[in-house]
């Protein structure tokens, strides 16, 4: 009997297996059919491996690829990781997945740019910029739904603190009392969430909407009444790059990872310090208690209204820094609805990140790359209508995520407020 | 010497109910003192009071002869009062260490966890009251019998000397209660107090100093097991006299109306649940699923009836291949389904009475005539249901979530019974009912026994299996172990085979001189 019920196990888990061979060889099948087919014989793909700007670290030699056997060795790459699949099964398809990801969006760098140069670390470079806002959105959500607060109010925490940072630091002329101001009023939108959805236990999709709706429509009167006419008050200083010692000097990595401006390095520093406080400190464990089972923390003596309380401020906190870092961290000025959906792509990277700081940061890289990657192709002039270049990154990403990560699974309580009988 | 602890006038009520009523009670160091009451007399909501998550409206608390005021449960965690809840208070992605450590954390350099330490402190506990457990072993993958291990090592590790158990029978196999009651009887040797709260009977008589009974939030009596006796103590919970065995007549199996055949269903996360079933139901007989929660009868049953799609295998019911029909493709076959969650799955709690009567039939005539309800008829249908079921309800226009569990439960019993029916799927159809409503739903199994319906029943509670099933299958991890004619099945013998004994091993014991028999451990 027991024989028998493990043979149907395989039965039902190779099933899956096809599923994901099938796929692999779909994707051989697309480099093949659109890459591979609209490639001349004789043409190369150069990769700048220096930054356009001035800079710190060491020179490399550009990476010149013949780009029609380069895109053959990737489909043969990926048809091979499909047909094994399909004959005998990896034992985890994670990194297989994760593999056949990678040859796919190289194939399409690699067919991009074609016969013409594209400089990859400028481009990794921006992407690291362009995931910052996406990762701090993300740690503002980790903090609040990790205490089983729903916070889609980040987009408006982070709107508000872009809007302060401009706007005091214009008056005062400091960059740090700038990014003070952003701090404190997107706390004080995060302790309304709070008492909101906690004391008053609204919903909290509903209360996060109010936020947003009432921080889009403040922002932009302000903006349009007084910062766009009197143009004094929208002229705040930014964060200049700061190349850190020695770091910088490493090829490639330096300049994308450590010649930034300072709030980039507060978010590693961020990073780190939340996946240590949530994992290794009393604040931590009592924070993932209250956010899986409220009632547990509450009958030990933990004080489940007090952590909430505390984790919502601070999650607005962090959204504070980074709404700051879209006016004082890179153009120098405030417009109206800049933030674009950052907020919501954090929320994203959250879920991704399986509501881990580490998680969270990959994915805000991921979608950092696929924003500043279509903004790279636009400048090549790819020959595909434009809606699918935005497309694409996304999708891979999508697929990504989804089959090596596998299902998330949020915080047990989350969204529910505690009623204490 | 005072009593170690004593409640005097303990008074709570609810909107509607008074849940305590001038309540007296004392707790003598170094005894066990059950609490016996059904389900809804109060015994929750008196111990919540006591561990400070309710407030009482009046009354006092005496620890050790001194005057408590017991606000949140850290003032009774403080006076040295642990409690293991029904629900256990366990985050299930948590280890055992971190657990037992929320709340009372052991700190290095301040500021970090210290788990080794804590872990070190567990293992102790564990040691000295043999609460066999791994510190760090993460609580999802451990079973209930072990679970509640760690909810009393965490009382423990607050150094408490009055333990409530709240209902901790529930939901363990006869063995795990055998191990639990010598767990607490070696706790009372150490000097600890226990009250142990609960509704059955047997357990009562086996474990308790001293019994104090509740009804309807009044203290009604307290004895002990030498001076008591079950009926005597079963009147004192329910306030009349009580069947407390099902009456019925032999099975005449007919036709075969249920027919699976190596079934393999896999859970939400993609886990095999349900892993090669093969067994029949014929038509006028009971055949009982026992097992503990979770080895995979909550899968089979949503198998069964059409919600969750069977990876391999084949249903047939009346003959017709089922495996993947839609659950209304099913229930058409004359199929009746009472679901294990019955708030969940059984009814739309803000509907009223009679809509939730007619979840079944509504589309079809007489209660639909081509896109219009005919609500008269749905009326006249629920109040005549109502009447027939013994439905209590102020009227059949209320919400069904105003009602009893025990009315809820009638209110489902009465939508699936009330059309013909050749195939009835109930699963734990008495959960937290009082005995009253116990009594009914058993006979009105029974009777559709014995009209000729086949019956599958899945139950935790062994002693429903055997009052009620003609053959009975047992099942662990998701496989059926053994399915053996209920004459043949004995306390004991399921017992083994819920734990996972194979079938042979479980015969062999069943030769040896069995003290078991006699042990009213259930």
């Amino acid at each position: 009997m027991a024989v028998a019920a493990q043979n149907a196990e395989l039965i039902i888990a190779r099933r899956r297996h096809i599923g994901t061979g099938v796929f692999f060889l779909l994707v051989a099948l697309l480099i093949l059919a659109f890459f591979v087919r609209t490639t001349a014989p004789d043409l190369t793909t150069t990769f700048g491996l220096n930054p356009a700007r001035l800079t710190t670290a060491l020179r490399l030699p550009d990476l010149v690829l013949p780009s029609l056997p380069s895109l053959w060795f990737l489909t043969v790459v990926c048809a091979f990781l499909g047909g094994w699949q399909l004959a005998k099964g990896f034992r985890s398809t994670g990194w297989a997945l994760g593999v056949v990801a990678f040859a796919f969006v190289a194939a399409f760098l690699i067919w991009a740019a074609r016969g013409k140069s594209m400089n990859l670390v400028g481009m990794l470079s921006s992407s690291v910029l362009r995931a910052i806002p996406i990762a701090l959105g993300a740690f503002c959500g980790i903090l609040c739904e990790r205490a089983a607060v729903i916070n889609i109010a980040i987009e408006g925490m982070m709107l508000t603190g872009a809007f302060m940072a401009a706007w005091i630091g214009s008056i005062t002329h400091s960059l740090w009392i700038g990014l003070l101001a952003a701090m404190l009023s997107s706390m004080f939108l995060a302790a309304i969430l709070a008492v909101l959805s906690i004391k008053f236990k609204v919903d909290q999709i509903v209360s996060g909407t109010v936020i947003n709706i009432f921080a889009t429509g403040l922002t932009s009167y302000l903006s349009a009444k007084f910062l766009q006419v009197y143009q004094n008050l929208n002229n705040p200083d930014i964060f200049k790059p700061i190349p850190l010692p020695v770091l910088s000097r490493i090829p490639i990595l330096g300049p994308v990872f450590f010649e930034h401006n300072v709030i980039v390095y507060i978010t590693f520093l961020l990073l780190i310090l939340i996946h240590v406080m949530l994992f290794y400190t009393r604040w931590g464990l009592r924070t993932r208690a209250v956010g899986e089972h409220p009632k547990a923390a509450d009958t030990l003596g933990v004080n489940v209204f007090r952590t909430r309380y505390i984790n919502v401020i601070m999650g607005g906190l962090v959204a504070g820094i980074g709404g700051a870092f879209f006016t004082i961290g890179s153009v120098g000025r405030f417009d109206e609805v800049m933030t674009a959906g950052k907020g919501f792509i954090g929320l994203a990277a959250m879920i991704f990140g399986k509501w881990t700081p580490f998680g969270a940061f990959g994915s805000s890289l991921i979608f950092g790359f696929a924003d500043s990657l279509q903004t790279k192709l636009q400048i090549l002039q790819v020959p595909i209508p434009s809606e699918f270049l935005l497309m694409a990154p996304y999708l891979v990403t999508m697929i990504v995520l989804a089959g090596v990560i596998g299902r998330a699974v949020p915080p047990a309580a989350d969204g529910q407020p505690y009623e204490k009988q | 010497m005072a009593p170690v602890l004593e409640l005097r006038g303990i008074t709570k009520a609810f909107p509607g109910v008074l849940a305590n009523d001038h309540i007296d009670l004392t707790l003598e160091e170094g005894e066990i003192l059950a609490l016996l009451g059904e389900n809804g007399a109060g015994k929750t909501t008196l111990m919540n009071i006591l561990y400070g998550l309710y407030q009482p409206d009046a009354g006092e608390i005496f620890v050790r002869g001194k005057k408590a005021e017991i606000h949140q449960p850290n003032d009774a965690i403080r006076l040295g009062i642990g409690m293991v809840h029904q629900h256990f208070m366990l985050v299930p992605v948590f280890t055992v260490t971190e657990n037992v450590m929320l709340g009372v954390e052991s700190m290095r350099y301040g500021v970090f966890l210290d788990r080794r330490k804590a872990a070190a402190k567990v293992r102790e506990i564990s040691e000295q009251y043999k609460l066999e457990v791994n510190p760090d072993d993460y609580i999802r993958d451990l079973p209930v019998g072990v679970q509640q291990r760690v909810e009393i090592i965490k009382v423990l590790y607050r150094k408490a000397d009055i333990l409530i158990l709240d209902e901790p029978t529930a939901v363990l196999t006869p063995q795990e209660v055998e191990e639990l009651f010598k767990i607490i009887r070696s706790l009372k040797e150490q000097g600890k107090s226990i009250i142990f709260i609960t509704h059955k009977l047997k357990e009562v008589m086996a474990i308790a100093d001293r019994i104090t009974v509740l009804r309807q939030g009044r203290a009604v009596g307290t004895t002990t097991p030498a001076e008591a006796t079950m009926e005597r103590l079963a009147q004192m919970m329910v306030g009349r006299e009580v069947e407390l065995v099902v009456k019925k007549k032999e099975a005449k199996p007919g036709d075969v109306v249920l027919d699976v055949e190596n079934l393999h269903v896999v859970d939400h996360r993609g886990n095999p649940a349900v892993r090669g079933v093969t067994f029949n139901v014929r038509a006028g007989e009971v055949l009982g699923v026992a097992g503990v929660q979770g080895n995979g009868q909550t899968e089979l049953v949503r198998a069964l009836t059409g919600l969750l799609r069977p990876e391999i295998g084949h249903i047939r019911i009346n003959g017709v291949d089922v495996t993947h029909a839609s659950p209304r493709a099913i229930l058409e076959q004359g199929v009746a389904h009472v679901p294990e969650d019955r708030q969940k799955d059984g009814l739309i709690l803000k509907y009223p009475v009679h809509d939730n009567l007619v979840l079944n039939t509504y589309y079809v005539p007489p209660f639909a005539k081509g896109l219009n309800l005919q609500f008269q008829k749905i009326y006249e249908a629920a109040a005549e249901r109502a009447y027939e079921f013994d439905i209590r309800t102020p009227s059949i226009y209320v919400p069904v979530a105003t009602l009893s569990g025990g009315n809820q439960q009638k209110t489902i019993v009465a939508r699936e019974f009330s059309r013909p029916i050749r195939l009835l799927i109930a699963s734990q159809p008495t959960r937290g009912l009082d005995v009253g409503s116990i009594e009914y739903i058993h006979q009105r199994i029974v009777q559709k026994r014995d009209e000729g319906c086949a019956v599958l029943l899945v139950s935790p509670e062994l002693d429903e299996i055997l009052a009620l099933s003609d053959r009975i299958a047992v099942m662990y991890r998701g496989q059926f172990v053994a399915i053996l004619p209920a004459a043949e099945a004995t306390r004991q013998k399921l017992g083994l085979l819920m734990a996972g004994v194979t079938a042979a091993e479980a015969m062999s014991a069943e030769e040896a001189p069995a003290a078991v028999e006699e042990n009213p451990a259930l």
